[in-house]
């Protein structure tokens, strides 16, 4: 039983993490109206762009090397980049694109994915590189004495991160102004508009948001697995995700990030031996794809009525 | 006019629908009888649009029984009422945008084509002819609707008035029993109208279609419907042949809104 | 001037319905078909047969697979790539275990296979739309090669699921030299592409239409939206099967599951873009174009347009031009380069005149 507990937490665990990624794509979904395929070579772009300036920036500024300057200056330098790379994409990708059907900005999105890895690794090459945040990957001493559970001390911090981000984020929606306008802008573009809402402004903000939790989970992923082309994946573990919980409802991301985390483990501890292992490229998408023939909905999504 | 009304061919009794807890239609009955032209009136949001996608089983109410032809139908699905011969043209113009008019009039005779896809690929004999007889009774769709200068255009590139008459010639070409038209003359100018009215009334009489038709312009309900169905809020209001309904006092309420 | 319909004058609905109603398009695809059966195999040298033209042809039929099922019947697919791989294994297990089975039979009944787990990988359709569709057509992508790789008895238990292409007979003829590979290629996807051509101009493709443009609309009109949408899924994936045992039998000769990875899928997804979505021209140009960008970039490379290319950029500008072309085209001309062709034959038809 402590082995089935040990397994669930670390599930669950790691399903913050791809709830974090998924988050990224709610954010843009809900603002734009778009499903951005891109979010993950955004994290990799991040990520990337982060450990690259920790590598010049020494050079160029003179301070000490894996200094605490470094990093955050590394970090916001990152920031930028995500934001610019937010503000081009929705000004050269998706302005154009308004009024096209939503596969098409989807397609668009897929497109874009290759572009933003083809600039990422053209600016700072392909080379897999490590990224320390200083946190150890080693047990939890008294979890482990006390339960005798084997819980990584990373994945718990990683975790408390993601999930102080969350409420941070859901504060920022619930009682500012600025997300207030932006339940505006999810619910109708044209509406928001004609109450003077600032909808580039809004773009910009979610864009910039978008960046900042890319940002944090690349890192988080690049400490764990390095910061490499495989960093790009993460998207697609966030995916099944969102079928899960809707492309729409943060609550749906983070419970869709929990029960796929969780099942993702389970399964793989308890079902893959039986079918030769290796079964977690597909299973959280069987397991989506059977919740969604119950449940057309997703987790939290309104039941929609076509109108005709 | 020399027509004869028959006998009721679809009878809705009691009909209620809702959406969660929004009540669309509340307790509505009413019939059709074969060979008329039957309006369905009522302010926006009176549930008329509603009323239609219950008849051909895009919405499925909650309570309430529906006759169609004497028989009771339960839980039937939209492609199941074409089969059983009923056609209908939709509010905001739902043509397929990427066809050309003759392709979209051509989909309204799918129920008729028997011929399978390996038939198709291969065209031959079979397939062959079975496109060119339904050709033909396309052709006189289009004819009769006056559109053949643009029968290879796609419809997208149509203006609003020919889009609703192509929309028109699809459900024609499925020779429908019962032809349900929503809002067939909305954003019309009267020249257009009054081709519209005239299409109706040609299709009503030369074929023999019942139709049930949605109309804001009440010139137009007053003058070519045969019985009127009034409804306000979900409501059935008022019942009967124009002029009945004209003098009707809680529909003169619903429309000029006096004060309660 | 030259390509004007003015003149031709149809008499009978028939007439009216060929497959190409305009005298110049039966020309030209005549032309077109004698060109690639009989004067590229005088031109072309063994490079370009093998490396070139077998493989756009190839993906042509794959990418017309997916055309069927997104460019007309509309529904997005990201597993391209493991229907060609069911086809392919398909027909490697039945030419393996039932002897003396002609290859064309094994061809087909590959993509019957694939037309089978494409129906499975389809049903979700009935209850899904657009990218949720798209993010479940994933599900089909990683199971089927994962199945692939872990169950032995598909590949004849080699490691890792490596399949090697058997020799290929038909009525005595050996096809192991590139050139008969080649024409064996052509001629299937030709007949092929005639078939979808077909298809998509009678009712069948009227119904994939219907149900793309606005399916409550095509419901009400009668038309079945769970049985038009699992023939789409079928057809399109029995294509993309064919395309993939060509591909295993005429092109690499050995593959393996992991061959047929998301890379592909997406690069068939990015064929028709270019191409032209819902156009079978289109499949063709769509396919020519991504195989030939790559070689024609590693030319250019060469040259001395290469050293003022840092080496990072280079390395990676394969993604960058493919990504920025997606985005390009679906902002610039959404329905690809297909369509450019057809505007160029439009403004043919007036040429000299401009009005």
């Amino acid at each position: 039983m402590t082995f089935f507990f040990e397994v669930l937490i670390g599930g669950l665990l790691s399903g913050v993490l791809y709830a974090l990624v998924a988050l990224g794509f709610v954010l843009i979904f809900k603002a734009s109206g778009v499903f951005n395929f891109a979010q993950g070579a955004m994290v990799f772009f991040a990520a990337l762009t982060f450990v690259g300036f920790t590598e010049v920036l020494p050079g160029w500024t003179g301070l000490e090397e894996g200094g605490s300057a470094v990093f955050w200056l590394a970090f916001v330098l990152a920031l930028g980049a995500m934001i610019v790379l937010g503000i081009a994409t929705e000004k050269v990708v998706l302005r154009p694109l308004v009024n096209q059907p939503p596969i098409t900005l989807f397609m668009a999105t897929i497109g874009l994915t290759f572009l933003v890895e083809g600039i990422a690794q053209g600016l700072w090459g392909a080379a897999v590189r490590g990224l320390s945040l200083g946190i150890e990957d080693e047990p939890v001493m008294w979890i482990l004495d006390r339960f005798e559970m084997i819980i990584s001390k990373f994945d718990v911090i990683a975790a408390a991160v993601a999930l102080v981000l969350f409420v941070l984020l859901a504060a920022l929606f619930q009682y500012t102004k600025v997300g207030r306008a932006l339940r505006a802008v999810a619910d109708d573009h044209q509406a928001a508009l004609s109450v003077g809402i600032p909808l580039k402004h809004i773009w910009a903000i979610v864009w910039g948001v978008a960046g900042f939790v890319a940002l944090v989970a690349g890192l988080i992923w690049g400490a764990r697995n390095g910061v490499q082309f495989a960093l790009t994946f993460t998207a697609l573990k966030a995916l099944p995700v969102l079928i899960l919980g809707g492309f729409t409802s943060v609550p749906g991301a983070i419970l869709g990030g929990l029960i796929i985390g969780a099942s993702e483990k389970l399964g793989e501890v308890y079902i893959g031996p039986y079918m030769g292992g290796g079964i977690d490229s597909w299973f959280p998408y069987m397991l989506a794809l059977l919740f969604l023939l119950v449940r057309p909905e997703g987790l939290f999504g309104e039941k929609h009525i076509d109108r005709v | 006019m020399a027509r004869e009304i028959g006998e009721v061919i679809l009878d809705l009794q009691n009909i209620s629908l809702r959406f969660g807890g929004v009540k669309a239609l509340t307790d509505i009955s009413f019939n059709v009888r074969k060979h008329e032209i039957r309006a369905i009136i009522g302010p926006n949001g009176a549930g008329k649009s509603s009323m239609l996608n219950v008849i051909n089983g895009v919405y499925h109410p909650q309570e309430g029984t529906i006759m169609f032809h004497g028989k009771p139908r339960k839980d039937m699905e939209p492609h199941m009422a074409a089969s059983q011969g009923i056609a209908r043209t939709f509010q905001n113009i739902a043509l397929f945008k990427g066809m050309s008019v003759l392709d979209n009039i051509m989909t309204g005779r799918n129920l008729m084509m028997k011929s399978n896809f390996l038939q198709h690929a291969l065209f031959l004999g079979s397939a062959r002819r079975e496109e060119i007889e339904h050709r033909k009774k396309v052709e006189e769709v289009i004819e009769f609707l006056e559109i053949q200068s643009i029968r290879k255009t796609p419809v997208g590139r149509l203006p609003y008035g020919l889009q609703k008459r192509v929309e028109l010639a699809r459900a024609l070409a499925a020779e429908p029993s019962l032809l349900l038209l929503d809002e067939p003359m909305a954003g019309m100018n009267v020249e257009e109208k009054q081709d519209m009215c005239r299409f109706v009334l040609d299709v009503n009489d030369q074929f023999g279609t019942t139709i049930v038709l949605i109309e804001h312009d009440m010139g137009v309900v007053m003058d070519i419907s045969d019985r009127v169905v009034v409804l306000d809020y979900g409501k059935k209001i008022g019942d009967g042949v124009p002029d009945e309904v004209k003098n009707d006092p809680a529909v003169i309420e619903a429309y000029l809104g006096t004060s309660h | 001037m030259f390509y004007r319909e003015a003149g031709q004058f149809k008499a009978s609905y028939r007439e009216d319905q060929q497959i190409f109603p305009i005298r110049q398009d039966r020309i030209g695809i005549v032309a077109a078909i004698v060109f690639f059966f009989l004067v590229v195999p005088l031109i072309a040298n063994q490079y370009w047969l093998q490396a070139i033209l077998t493989p756009v042809l190839i993906f042509s039929l794959a990418a017309l697979g997916l055309n069927i099922l997104t460019g007309y019947a509309g529904q997005l697919s990201l597993g391209s790539a493991a229907f060609m791989a069911v086809g392919a294994f398909g027909t490697y297990n039945f030419m393996l275990r039932m002897d003396g089975i002609p290859f064309l039979v094994a061809l087909v009944l590959g993509g019957l296979c694939a037309a089978v787990v494409g129906i499975l990988f389809g049903l979700p359709s009935l209850r899904i739309k657009g990218f949720y569709l798209a993010v479940a057509t994933l599900a089909a992508q990683f199971f089927i090669v994962w199945v692939l790789v872990k169950f032995g008895w598909f590949s004849n238990h080699s490691t890792s699921g490596v399949i090697t292409a058997q020799h290929v007979e038909i009525l005595g003829y050996t096809f192991d030299s590139p050139l008969s590979k080649y024409l064996l290629t052509l001629a299937v996807v030709v007949v092929f592409a005639l078939l979808a051509k077909n298809m998509v101009r009678s009712a069948t493709g009227r119904k994939w239409m219907a149900v793309r443009d606005m399916d409550v609309a095509a419901e009400v009109i009668g038309i079945r939206l769970m049985g038009t949408k699992l023939q789409a899924f079928a057809i399109s994936s029995f294509y993309c099967g064919v395309a993939g045992a060509l591909y295993a039998y005429m092109y690499l000769g050995t593959v393996e599951p992991e061959g047929f990875n998301l890379d592909l899928s997406f690069k068939i997804l990015f064929m028709i873009i270019i191409g032209g979505v819902g156009s079978i021209l289109g499949s063709f140009i769509g396919a020519a174009f991504i195989v030939l960008l790559p070689v024609f970039l590693n030319v250019a490379m060469h040259t001395s347009l290469g050293e003022f290319i840092p080496a990072n950029i280079a390395a990676n500008l394969e993604l960058i031009i493919f990504g920025g072309m997606i985005v390009f085209f679906l902002i610039v001309e959404p329905h690809g380069l297909a369509r450019l062709w057809q505007i160029a034959k439009e403004k043919l038809r007036i040429w000299p005149f401009p009005h």
